[in-house]
């Protein structure tokens, strides 16, 4: 039994370790352990949150980047920011959503079965699924183990990117780049999106740059993962029926086993 | 079957014998249900359920995820969150096809380590052996056309490198590489027909496992002694033997029910910790990862692909004596389909006529010696081709081979076997019985 158990933790760890490297084959820079609200087993998503992210995300990244694999309406599903559909409806009227129909050949006002808009400049990647696309801290010590309980990382990554500029610049190829410690090369296009203030919570949350960075970290989870919640809750319900159904067969197995055994020491069987 | 004397399917209602003379397929249910077994099965033989389990599995998910999704190069990557976001459950369906493919290889390695260490691949189980590692490079293949579906980034170029590997066969390598792309680099038709041959190939596996099963009910289960079970009376049959039904059914359903615990935690609390965060990252033929990293099951067999560099001096001299035909590049894909031709061998290339790895003293060593190795390789074959990753994984490589070319047989002849149990109710006698100690000194837990 124990040889068995050091198989399995061997096995554990090699496979821990050998993502844990394919991570660190990834070649991000630094990227900060941030705490999020939705990371681990337990980890649900904080709604407030998730809707001062879909405010910052409005406001600063939907300029240049898209969501292109996210439907509007699922702003008010469940487990999400969890807006009214009167609310989306004004969410897309205030922020003069559009899309393009090709049955009108024009552009039209989107509806809330429309997706959000996608990347408005060619070299700003669409953001639905940043957060997955992006590996974190794999740590401790390359053994993936923050990955393994906490997520793969990148809510981390994001919120690690926006708060990790460096200050430097520099001009390649005509264009300037802006020194950052996260991105993998070191220096890249966007500049520095956010500043304190650069949006007004309405729940009266101070718009510190961290801050803005966690929020919007934490609502491109929701658009990378938008079942996360009902995916744990899953998990919950399936390892408590499994477990009582291995319990129950493993006391029928006991039972089934023990005149087997009885007979082996000896004794005659019941 | 098995030629084990056991009690056979006798028809009694009228309605049995009607059939029963027409199709004799309740006796064949009753034979293949009721097996006589041998009752000192350890855990260890779990896993050909679990196996089953996870084909079954896959298939069904598989199936309702073809429902929903698009195989073309504009689409296929939309599909995918498409069934994540809008499908009613989708995201479980497609979480449980992606980690389920995980769990099949977890298992079928531990599977294949245990026909290893128990001797179940020596006489009269070759076929068995055989049948095996087909379905094993079946399932190599189904799973690598399985990655390239949601078309992400390590989907292509993953696809790009592997079906690279054929372009480096000497003179039709390139003919073969652009017949199974369907055209000169991956695009549409490679997508379209890895679909079809994704669906199709769990079919093929599924016909090979009831040639598997037929075939080791043929000759019976092997056990941890590797002692036959007795065929002189039906009375000695009896002592060594339980039915399947319910003694291991039970038994394995229970391990079955523990496995799915662990991995309704891995789908459910962290589904992607076992890929690669690149695949969702929509495939683009213009910008190549930075490093193209197979999922981990197929990583051992990666490293010795690249460990025969152009600096081995075995490869140069290949090189060398074939005029170029063999360059590295092709010695590197020889070697690691090799790797499985070799270990395919293993019934012909193990000489000792002690089936169990727990009577051979020295056996134990290399073997266990051969499982870490093969984690190391796993290791190794994660990181990137630089330094001095590629040394470890040649020596890792090299000592696969050796393993069955070198080792194997010669242990059979050098090697002093320890005394084996005369019968298996013996050994699960000294196992159960008050008086331990005739069952070999470092003998597993047998059945509970």
């Amino acid at each position: 039994m124990l040889r068995k158990l050091a198989i399995s933790a061997a096995a554990a760890a090699t496979l821990a370790l050998s993502s844990g490297a394919a991570l660190a084959a990834g070649g991000a820079g630094y990227v900060e352990n941030f705490d999020f609200a939705h990371e681990g087993p337990f980890g649900r998503f904080d709604q407030t949150q998730l809707q001062r992210g879909l405010q910052v995300y409005t406001q600063v990244c939907a300029a240049c980047h898209g969501l292109r694999y996210v439907p509007l309406r699922t702003l008010s599903d469940e487990g999400g920011p969890g807006l009214s559909e009167e609310e989306v409806r004004a969410y897309i009227e205030q922020n003069y959503i559009e899309v393009y129909d090709a049955e009108l050949q024009d552009w039209r006002a989107a509806t809330p079965n429309d997706h959000f808009p996608q990347s408005s400049m060619e070299n700003a990647p669409d953001l639905s699924l940043m957060t997955k696309a992006r590996a974190g801290f794999s740590g401790p010590y390359g053994l993936a183990l923050n990955p393994l309980f906490k997520g793969m990382g990148g809510s981390e990554y994001v919120a690690s990117l926006l708060t990790h500029y460096t200050g430097s610049e520099k001009e390649e190829f005509g264009s300037i780049l802006y020194g950052n410690e996260t991105y993998g090369g070191g220096y890249l296009a966007m500049s520095p999106p956010l500043w304190d203030g650069a949006v007004e919570y309405g729940d009266g949350t101070e718009a510190t740059v961290e801050q803005m960075a966690l929020d919007v970290a934490s609502f491109l989870t929701w658009t990378a993962e938008p079942k996360l919640m009902a995916r744990k809750q899953m998990g919950f319900t399936a390892i408590l029926m499994l477990g009582l159904l291995a319990v129950m067969l493993y006391l029928t197995n006991k039972r089934i086993w023990a005149p087997v055994k009885a007979r082996a020491k000896g004794y005659p069987a019941e | 079957m098995s030629g084990i004397p056991h009690d056979h399917y006798e028809p009694k209602s009228n309605a049995e014998k009607w059939l029963h003379r027409r199709l004799p397929i309740v006796s064949l249910m009753y034979d293949t249900l009721m097996i006589p077994t041998p009752k000192n099965l350890n855990w260890m033989w779990i896993w050909g359920i679990v196996l089953t389990f996870c084909l079954v599995m896959q298939i069904i998910t598989g199936i309702v995820l073809v429902m929903h999704y698009t195989p073309h190069v504009d689409m296929a990557f939309a599909s995918v969150e498409h069934i994540m976001r809008n499908v009613n459950g989708g995201w479980a369906i497609r979480y449980i096809h992606q980690n389920g493919a995980s769990l099949f290889f977890i298992a079928v390695y531990l599977h294949i380590f245990r026909g290893l260490y128990y001797g179940s691949y020596k006489a009269p189980r070759e076929i068995t052996w055989i049948i095996g590692m087909l379905i094993y490079l079946l399932m190599m293949g189904t799973a690598f056309m399985g990655y390239v579906l949601p078309w992400g980034q390590m989907s292509f170029w993953g696809a790009t490198v592997i079906t690279g590997l054929f372009g480096a066969i000497p003179f039709v390598g390139e003919a073969i590489q652009t017949w199974l792309l369907g055209g000169p680099a991956v695009d549409n038709a490679t997508l379209n027909r890895f679909l079809s041959l994704h669906y199709l190939l769990p079919f093929v596996i599924l016909g090979l496992v009831i040639v598997h099963i037929w075939a080791f009910h043929t000759t019976g289960n092997n056990n941890p002694t590797g002692v036959e079970v007795r065929r002189t009376s039906k009375k000695d049959a009896d002592s060594d033997t339980l039915p399947f039904w319910p003694y291991f059914v039970i038994k394995d359903l229970f391990a079955l029910a523990v496995i799915f615990v662990a991995f309704f935690a891995i789908v459910g609390f962290m589904p992607n910790f076992l890929g690669h965060p690149d695949n969702y990252i929509e495939a683009n033929p213009l910008v190549t990862p930075a490093f193209i990293v197979p999922e981990w099951y197929f990583l051992p067999f990666y490293a010795i692909l690249r460990a025969f560099d152009g600096e081995v001096w075995l490869v140069i001299v290949a090189d060398f004596l074939t005029a170029g035909i063999v360059d590295a590049k092709f010695f590197g894909v020889l070697a690691m389909f090799g790797a499985i031709i070799v270990m395919a061998l293993a019934p012909w290339l193990d000489t000792s006529s002690v089936r169990s790895g727990r009577y051979r003293p020295m056996f134990k060593w290399w073997f266990w010696i051969f499982v870490v190795n093969f984690f190391v390789l796993m290791w190794a074959g994660a990181m990137p081709a630089e330094g001095i990753y590629p040394y470890i994984a040649l020596i890792g490589s090299a000592y696969w081979f050796a393993y069955f070319l070198v080792i194997l047989p010669l242990l059979g002849v050098i090697e002093k076997p320890l005394a084996q149990p005369a019968t298996i109710e013996e050994d699960f006698n000294a196992h159960y019985g008050k008086t331990g100690g005739l069952g070999g000194a470092s003998a597993p837990t047998p059945a509970e």
